[in-house]
């Protein structure tokens, strides 16, 4: 008994109480978004190397476009740095810098 | 004197005696312009992203060196004049290291000074919590 009447509120509250305070900034989004942490920030990593293809080409695109920070959460001095390591890569034929679908 | 890091393909069709007998005149060539070679490594081959004069395949090989801006202009004139290289890539490095070595050290003095106060975050997000369940 005391369990279902606890689910009640506790229901509510996540339904109507939350946008109301926290996410009312996020514009009643119902669903959940994760929050984006820069991978780089979060591994420590300091050098981006144009030689780690495995790492770099996680950010491009199916066609070999480097991918914006929005869609990857990126920091921006992270970017900054990756969109070198991408160019470098792509120079020495590591990267592609198109491909056909 | 800097260090460099110079990565260069190949051409995968030559036998594998002709391959180390063209890392062996650049390194040659690194040395004789007054530099001084840390590393070769030899990657072997792999797959290009795409075609480089016909080729999709390339023999991977970088150099990791010591030397000044002359010892690089003279490897690389001699890069492009050889037959077996198909394409090259000179990097500075020294500089990108020291940022990073500065970047870590950075890191440690503020880990070490942050460490006592790290239970902080967890009592944050608690009362949170009790207020949801409330409304």
């Amino acid at each position: 008994m005391n369990g279902k009447r606890n689910a009640k509120p506790e229901a509510r509250g996540a339904k109507s109480g939350a946008p109301a305070t926290a996410a009312a900034a996020a514009g009643r989004k119902q669903y959940f978004r994760r929050r984006k942490v820069c991978k780089f920030c979060d591994e420590k990593i300091d050098v981006i190397d144009y030689k780690e293809v495995k790492l770099i080409g996680q950010f491009v695109s199916e066609r070999g476009k480097i991918l914006p920070r929005r869609l990857t959460g990126t920091c921006s001095p992270h970017q900054r740095l990756l969109a070198v390591a991408i160019k470098r890569a792509r120079n020495i034929a590591l990267l592609p810098f198109a491909t056909e679908l | 004197m800097h260090r460099y890091e110079v990565l260069f393909i190949l051409r995968p069709d030559a036998p594998d005696d002709e391959i180390d007998k063209a890392i062996a005149q650049m390194e040659g060539y690194a040395t004789a312009a007054g530099g001084k070679l840390e590393k070769t490594e030899k990657w072997g081959r792999r797959k290009l992203a795409y075609r480089v004069r016909g080729q999709r395949e390339g023999f991977y090989v970088l150099f990791v060196l010591e030397g000044t801006p002359h010892t690089v202009s003279e490897l690389e004139r001699r890069m492009k004049v050889a037959d077996a290289i198909v394409k090259f890539l000179t990097i500075r490095i020294d500089e990108e290291q020291k940022r990073a070595a500065k970047m870590a050290e950075l890191r440690a003095k503020r880990l070490s000074r942050q460490k006592p106060k790290q239970p902080a975050p967890a009592h944050a997000s608690a009362p949170q919590a009790a207020e949801a369940g409330q409304v």
